[in-house]
């Protein structure tokens, strides 16, 4: 408890205090906007809404990961769409099994695609994924183990820079071929979908939508927390140190091999719980969630909303994300020319992104 | 003789850093030789068949301050290379007093042993003010976790205090290190080394681009630090190497030319026609 308030009073400041008190009015207000308001009211959220900031924070835990290694430790990862993936199939693992017979070939234990392929009992990797329990240990562990080994790698060949970019990108992109393929067992180009429940709450219904944009935004407090809590230690500081004279901080005796690591796997793991918060409410994941472009849209928000900062971070992913919506429905064709003029802008004209505002505006009052 | 300032470490860290030094240390006997602190024997290194060491023997006695002088291409920043263990070489010995074998460690463990190194470009975390750059240096357990949870305590900050005072940017302490002049960024480096409780101080060209006042101070500082730990100088600044030297080595092509203190190492004929004289 000490430990917890030493933390919240040193690590967050002004900045990060408003973020926090954001996170927890969408926390109450949703439910009460969602269910307790009358549909004909103009404050009513709809059911779209409610996923959609759901969606949202879900893609601004994900940023702040990435915020974590790239703008704090300057390792730039454009594999982080993966473990957002893996957390995602976890999920969806659990998902399709809590479908029970209630699948189209009304199979008693397994999923419709496995009957679809002829298969006649579960994969042993299935196996546990009936217990939410198991499931969200899988939900930490697979991304975080992933994370581990690939970084143990990378990190003691002293690969960095681009290099590192480069291979992680490539990792992505093999788990997306490996996901397509139906002898996985993933359920192949359609993945997942058609859930039914969780935890044995209808996922159709508000009440069960709400709780889940509650869930998301309680996960995306407590990582905000913990990465504050982490940058505004003195390891942040190493973090730091490495960023900007990885030799010296060698030097001073420090592994900067497993610092490098343990944020790495970290981060990994956040965006592992992104993900499995992600599926639920969308209903569907798929390979294409692995796709390179995903992990470099990822690193876009940040580049927009700000690196360093964490809550830049989240609000990239946020507004970038609402200019996709509104852009992939109005003007289709425009989105992705206006996505890649917005990083070349930013790039160009706010090296700190938009919380390089900020300050400005402030002083400026 | 002690290897490690151990009594200023906790209890913990102190035993793993012991097992650490001890495991790392290698299974052949050391050199038959005592109360030195450092040993390099008939160190050779070759790049591509240019040898940049060529059986390199060197003695450092402890509390001594060593200048080594030499050509370009003598190969001194490859002996500093080989001392900090970021090159291996290809044969011969480097010992760290009696007990520690720096070909068997890695750099951070070279540099938990008790080796600071200054490199010839000043580095030092810009972003970072001078304060957090001297409390990154801080000896002690330097784990991820550890790092996550650790607070300063009253001693540290002493000691950061003192340092600070020692390298003479006690006003600059909240400054960001990327505002100081050249010569403060190298003063800062050499306090970070301070602060890693270093026995022995390797220093490359520590007056290069300093203005004449600055090369003073800077002269005061390592000979106030000499005696209280070992220091290497290597320079090219020769009115620096005579203000400051007791005993100096000269290379070249990898080997020792020649040894003794500054006026006799001037006479050597064989110093004078690859070196002074040229």
């Amino acid at each position: 408890m000490t430990v917890l308030r030493r933390i919240l009073s040193t690590s967050i400041d002004r900045t990060g205090a408003s973020f926090l008190a954001l996170v927890a009015a969408v926390a109450l207000l949703a439910p009460v906007l969602n269910l307790a308001v009358p549909e004909s009211s103009p404050l009513h959220w709809s059911t779209f809404v409610l996923t959609l900031v759901g969606k949202y924070m879900c893609f601004a835990m994900l940023a702040m990961a990435v915020d974590l290694i790239w703008g704090y430790a300057g390792i730039l990862s454009l594999g982080h769409a993966a473990f957002f993936s893996l957390g995602g199939y976890c999920m969806g693992m659990y998902l399709m099994r809590q479908i029970g017979p209630r699948g189209v070939y009304g199979h008693p234990v397994l999923p419709d695609f496995m009957v679809f392929l002829n298969w006649t009992e579960l994969p042993w990797f299935w196996i546990g994924f009936d217990h939410f329990w198991f499931a969200l240990i899988m939900i930490l562990l697979v991304p975080g183990a992933l994370a581990f080994v690939f970084g143990w790698f990378a990190f003691r060949s002293r690969v960095t820079g681009v290099y590192f970019s480069i291979i992680t990108q490539a990792l992505s992109y093999a788990l997306m071929l490996a996901f397509f393929r139906n002898d996985m067992g993933f359920g192949g180009n359609n993945g997942f979908t058609d859930f039914k429940e969780i935890l044995g709450f209808d996922l159709q219904q508000n009440a069960t939508r709400a709780a889940l944009v509650v869930a998301t935004a309680v996960a995306l407090a407590a990582s905000y927390i913990a990465c504050r809590a982490i940058v505004g230690s003195r390891a942040g500081r190493v973090l730091g140190a490495i960023r900007d004279a990885e030799s010296r901080t060698r030097f001073l005796g420090y592994r900067v091999e497993s610092f490098k690591l343990w944020v790495f796997v970290f981060s990994a793991v956040v965006a592992g719980v992104a993900g499995a918060l992600y599926v639920p409410q969308i209903g569907i994941i798929n390979p294409s969630e692995f796709a390179p472009i995903n992990s470099i849209e990822v690193v876009i928000w940040v580049a927009v909303g700000g690196r360093g900062t964490l809550h830049g971070a989240a609000a990239g992913a946020v507004l970038v994300n609402y200019a996709k919506t509104y852009l992939t429905g109005a003007l289709p064709e425009v989105w992705l020319y206006a996505l890649g003029a917005l990083f070349v802008l930013v790039t160009l004209f706010l090296p700190r992104g938009l919380s390089g505002l900020l300050p400005a505006a402030v002083r400026a009052r | 003789m002690t290897v490690l300032p151990a009594y200023r470490l906790e209890p913990a860290v102190r035993r793993r850093t012991w097992r650490e030094l001890r495991e790392a240390a290698v299974r052949r006997a050391p050199p038959p030789l005592t109360g030195k602190i450092l040993y390099l024997e008939k160190l050779t290194v070759s790049f591509d068949g240019f040898k940049a060491l060529d059986g390199l023997t060197l003695y450092v006695d402890p509390g001594e301050l060593r200048c080594i002088i030499g050509p370009n291409g003598a190969g001194k920043t490859t002996m500093m290379d080989v001392i900090t263990g970021k090159t291996k070489p290809d044969s011969g010995n480097a010992w760290f007093g009696h007990n520690v074998n720096l070909l068997a460690l890695s750099e951070p463990e070279i540099a938990r042993a008790g080796i600071g190194r200054k490199f010839q470009k000043p580095t030092v975390f810009e972003q970072l003010t001078v304060f957090d750059n001297l409390e990154l240096a801080l000896a002690g357990d330097k784990s991820f976790l550890r790092m996550c949870v650790a607070s300063l305590t009253r001693a540290q900050r002493e000691r950061i205090d003192e340092v600070l005072e020692t390298t003479g940017l006690t006003s600059f302490r909240g400054a960001q290190a990327s505002t100081l002049s050249h010569g403060q960024k190298q003063w800062l480096e050499i306090g970070m080394l301070l602060m890693q409780e270093p026995e022995l101080l390797l220093v490359d060209e520590p007056v290069a681009g300093m203005t004449p006042h600055e090369t003073e101070r800077t002269a005061e500082l390592l000979l106030s630090l000499a005696g209280r730990h070992s220091v290497i100088v290597v320079e090219h600044d020769m009115d620096f190497v005579r203000s400051i030297a007791r005993r100096v080595t000269v290379l070249h092509e990898g080997r020792v030319l020649a040894e003794g203190d500054m006026d006799q190492v001037q006479r050597d004929p064989r110093v004078i026609e690859v070196y002074l004289g040229a």
